[in-house]
């Protein structure tokens, strides 16, 4: 737009000398303009491709980063020229919007690799032409809905780490919704599965027409008859069961009102209720007919199964998202039953004993007709009425088949985004695992750096060596960074370990303040305990470590690398993300660190020890 | 002006008028094609310099590829400067005032010629031009109708949300006063002389001649 506009400012301007003549009041000056320097060719070089375009060009769209002062910053006066460090083949994409006005969205790039150029370029995304910003908001959803995903699959994945101190009703609950976190939970899934099994086959047996070992009667009865008492002893273990089931999630709930309108609970309801209405009713033949029609809902227990299978639960899902296709195909099968009915009533009219009784009555057949089935219990004997039968059929396939593969197609993105979920969740485990590998490389670095005596206060020259690995700039300052977080801050927990010489002690404080920085708070517990074997208590600050009766120093520790060489053991295999913040002490501990760090305890209580790693 | 190449399809396509409905949507639908006169040309012909001349076609084919403006276009432009009113009625006149040669279209040409005038022409150019505007079926008188179309499509341009809350017959009465000073000899038309006459005389006009220079 703006380009237009710029454009055309002369234009509007030089027409308003048409009012000049008209005008009664005296108009108002003109706003002063700078000379204008004519146009120039501005060279935008982005990673080595060049890309010259008129200045004017950029200075359409002011409030950007192109078209406003702020490209000064990336000026080399020595080449003349604005360096970009940025990807080229986005650059064109920035640099046409500035041509044309319109922002095209690259179709083979990754959607959020071209927002952050834009985010770069100080362009909002919706500047994007109306050509493309269909196809740029569904992609930016699409990957918006799949990194909520990941999210969402990372915090159900980090499952097992119940906060601690959460009551029954939440570690109910989580059982309930995720069996597989505890066996017990597990054990009931399995029972639970188990019951509504039975339930439902004994519903089904006990129709089944048994014959009597006595041929008492010639009439055979089904077993439901013949064997009352058990059915009903079955029948009643397994309403106390659902009822019980029932009753405990309810408990456990974490919201009461959302979970009784649940479907799942509903189910629940329905299929337990006819079970004591039946015991409520008094078995006399008026009510006892009603009775028997609410022991088909007993088969709605089936149902209960799509807490078990997923796949009965994507089905469920896909036919609530497939409402307003399935709502058609009912609604426009209905309007083809009832025309076609009618047609077939009157056509069928004239001839004596016909089935086509009356319109109603013609449904049947219309509805066996149109779906292919072809009962042939109403069969059309005059010519009109088998012409209008055999239209009625075709007609009947055409209009099944329309909505059926938009159904199909819903559930066949479902499933594949349930399936691609569980990929998802698998890939995001071993994801955080490398992350966590990632991290621990940077800590482990740092510890080498402490230990080669990059914390030395007073070098020599051999130490200096010692530091100077291969380390790049950036370890260094980061290094160094973290060292000053320690000086700043007084690491109390870590200067448990007393049995050490008071000259380094307060190196050593550090070191191992780092190291046991990630320890839990149960663990520094143990080191406390540890150390207070030998002393009666544990000094609290460096401070005190330092001021340590020389008693202590029967230790052999003169020689930091013994010590270093003891520390650098357990660490490798690191615990936590948490390791490279030795500011945060017991953070992120897990209890397996507690055994590791109890090894680094030991060493300095026992001198042979010491002696034998120095080797 | 002469124009080098009218490429103009849909031209070409009264001619040959016996193809059927289809085949002629989908050839006006290729560009009618226009290119300017050299560029020495209009240098020559205009007062602006060469770089000047450069920017400015840069500009103007950047936003039309065609070569040319047609109405709507030169509508939706305006309507863009002036979002508070209704300006489609006196970009209409406008577009009549730049579109010399009445073929529906303003070309480059068009363009540098009316921009000339407005922005290095003397005071009588542009007098003159500000009369051809305001003539509107160019026969050289401006008669009370026509200036009254024209206050109107001003008076539409600046919209309903003016302060003072403009009267209905505002307009009219602007016209009045417009004839009460220009019409000399009270025919109740407006010649060019009489205006040109009338206009000098007016030192308000004179000065604000002066304001849209240093438009470029």
């Amino acid at each position: 737009m703006a380009a237009g506009l710029a454009t055309w400012l002369p234009f509007a301007r030089a027409a308003a000398v048409g009012w000049l003549p008209l005008a009664q009041q005296p108009l108002p000056p003109a706003p002063g303009v700078k000379a204008s320097r004519g146009d120039e060719v501005l060279v935008v070089n982005v990673s080595g491709r060049r890309f010259e375009t008129w200045k004017n060009t950029l200075d359409r769209y002011p409030d950007t980063l192109l078209g406003s002062s702020e490209k000064e910053f990336f000026y080399d006066a020595d080449s003349g020229e604005y360096f970009f460090d940025r990807d080229p083949d986005m650059f064109r994409h920035v640099l046409n919007f500035y041509r044309t006005g319109r922002l095209h969205c690259p179709r083979q790039e990754c959607i959020q690799a071209f927002d952050e150029e834009l985010a770069f370029y100080g362009l909002v995304p919706e500047l994007v032409g109306d050509c493309c910003l269909e196809e740029y908001r569904d992609r930016k959803k699409e990957n918006a809905e799949r990194l909520a995903e990941d999210e969402e699959a990372e915090q159900a994945g980090d499952g097992p780490a119940l906060p601690a101190g959460s009551s029954l009703r939440q570690r109910l609950w989580r059982a309930f919704e995720n069996p597989h976190t505890s066996t017990a939970a597990l054990v009931f899934y399995y029972v639970t599965g188990f019951f509504i099994a039975v339930s439902v086959i004994a519903n089904v047996v006990e129709t089944i027409p048994c014959r009597g070992s006595a041929r008492r009667s010639s009439r055979e009865q089904p077993c439901g008859e013949r064997f009352p008492q058990a059915f009903f002893c079955m029948d009643t273990a397994c309403v106390l069961i659902f009822t019980g089931e029932y009753l405990l999630r309810l408990f456990a709930a974490p919201s009461r009102c959302r979970f009784l309108r649940s479907v799942m609970s509903l189910i629940d309801v329905v299929a337990i209720l006819p079970y004591y209405i039946g015991l409520l009713v008094p078995k006399n033949d008026d009510v006892s007919g009603a009775f028997v029609t609410l022991r088909v809902f007993r088969v709605f227990r089936i149902f209960k199964f799509s807490r078990h299978s997923q796949g009965l639960r994507i089905l469920g899902y896909t036919l609530k998202s497939c409402a307003s296709e399935l709502g058609f195909l009912l609604f426009s099968l209905t309007m083809a039953i009832i025309i076609f009915a009618t047609v077939m009533f009157y056509a069928e009219k004239g001839t004596n004993k016909t089935n086509f009784t009356s319109i109603p009555a013609a449904f049947w057949y219309t509805i066996v007709t149109m779906t292919t089935l072809g009962y042939g219990d109403m069969v059309p004997s005059t010519i009109a009425g088998k012409i209008f039968g055999s239209i009625c059929s075709l007609s009947g396939v055409l209009v099944i088949a329309l909505p059926v593969p938009v159904i199909v197609s819903n559930f066949s993105r479902i499933y594949h985004q349930n399936q691609r979920a569980d990929k998802r969740r698998a890939q995001q485990k071993v994801r955080l695992a490398r992350i966590r590998l990632a991290k621990s490389g940077t800590t482990n670095a740092f510890l080498q750096y402490k230990q080669n005596g990059g914390l030395e206060d007073s070098g020599s020259g051999e130490e200096q060596a010692l530091c100077v690995r291969n380390r790049s700039a950036f370890e260094q300052q980061h290094h160094h960074l973290l060292h000053c977080l320690e000086k700043t801050t007084p690491v109390g927990p870590g200067s448990l370990l007393s049995s050490c010489c008071p000259r380094r002690a307060k190196r050593r404080a550090i070191r191992l303040a780092n190291s046991t920085a990630s320890v839990s708070r149960g663990s520094m517990q143990e080191l406390d305990m540890l150390a207070g074997l030998r002393r009666s208590h544990a000094p609290q600050s460096r401070s005190s470590l330092n001021a340590k009766p020389h008693d202590s120093l029967d230790l052999n520790c003169d020689s930091r690398d013994f010590v270093a060489a003891i520390i650098s053991i357990p660490t490798p295999p690191a615990n936590t993300p948490d390791e490279s913040q030795p500011s945060s002490p017991g953070g992120g501990g897990r209890a397996g660190s507690t055994l590791r760090n109890s090894s680094l305890g030991t060493p300095c209580l026992f001198p042979e020890t010491v002696k034998i790693s120095s080797l | 002006m002469n124009v080098r190449r009218v490429e103009s399809i849909s031209a070409q396509l009264e001619e040959a008028s016996s193809t059927g409905d289809s085949v002629e949507d989908e050839l006006e639908m290729a560009t009618v094609r226009h290119r300017p006169e050299a560029l020495e040309l209009l240098e020559a012909q205009s007062k602006f310099t060469k770089k000047e001349l450069q920017i400015l076609y840069r500009g103007f084919k950047n936003e039309c590829p065609s070569g040319v403006v047609n109405e709507e276009t030169f509508k939706e432009i305006y309507s863009q400067f002036f979002p508070q009113g209704d300006s489609t009625t006196y970009a209409h006149f406008l577009f009549n005032a730049f579109d010399t040669d009445h073929n529906g279209a303003v070309s480059f040409e068009d363009f540098i010629k009316g921009l000339s005038i407005l922005l290095r022409g003397t005071v009588q150019e542009k007098l003159n031009w500000a009369f051809n505007l305001y003539d509107i079926n160019k026969d050289g008188y401006i008669t009370k109708e026509e200036m009254l179309d024209i206050m109107k499509a001003i008076y539409d341009m600046m919209g309903k949300c003016t302060y003072p809350v403009l009267k209905e017959d505002a307009p009219r009465q602007h016209v009045e006063t417009f004839f009460q000073e220009m019409d000399k000899n009270k025919d109740g038309v407006v010649t060019i002389d009489e205006f040109i006459e009338s206009c000098q005389k007016d030192e308000n006009i004179m000065r604000s001649m002066q304001l849209f220079e240093n438009v470029i």
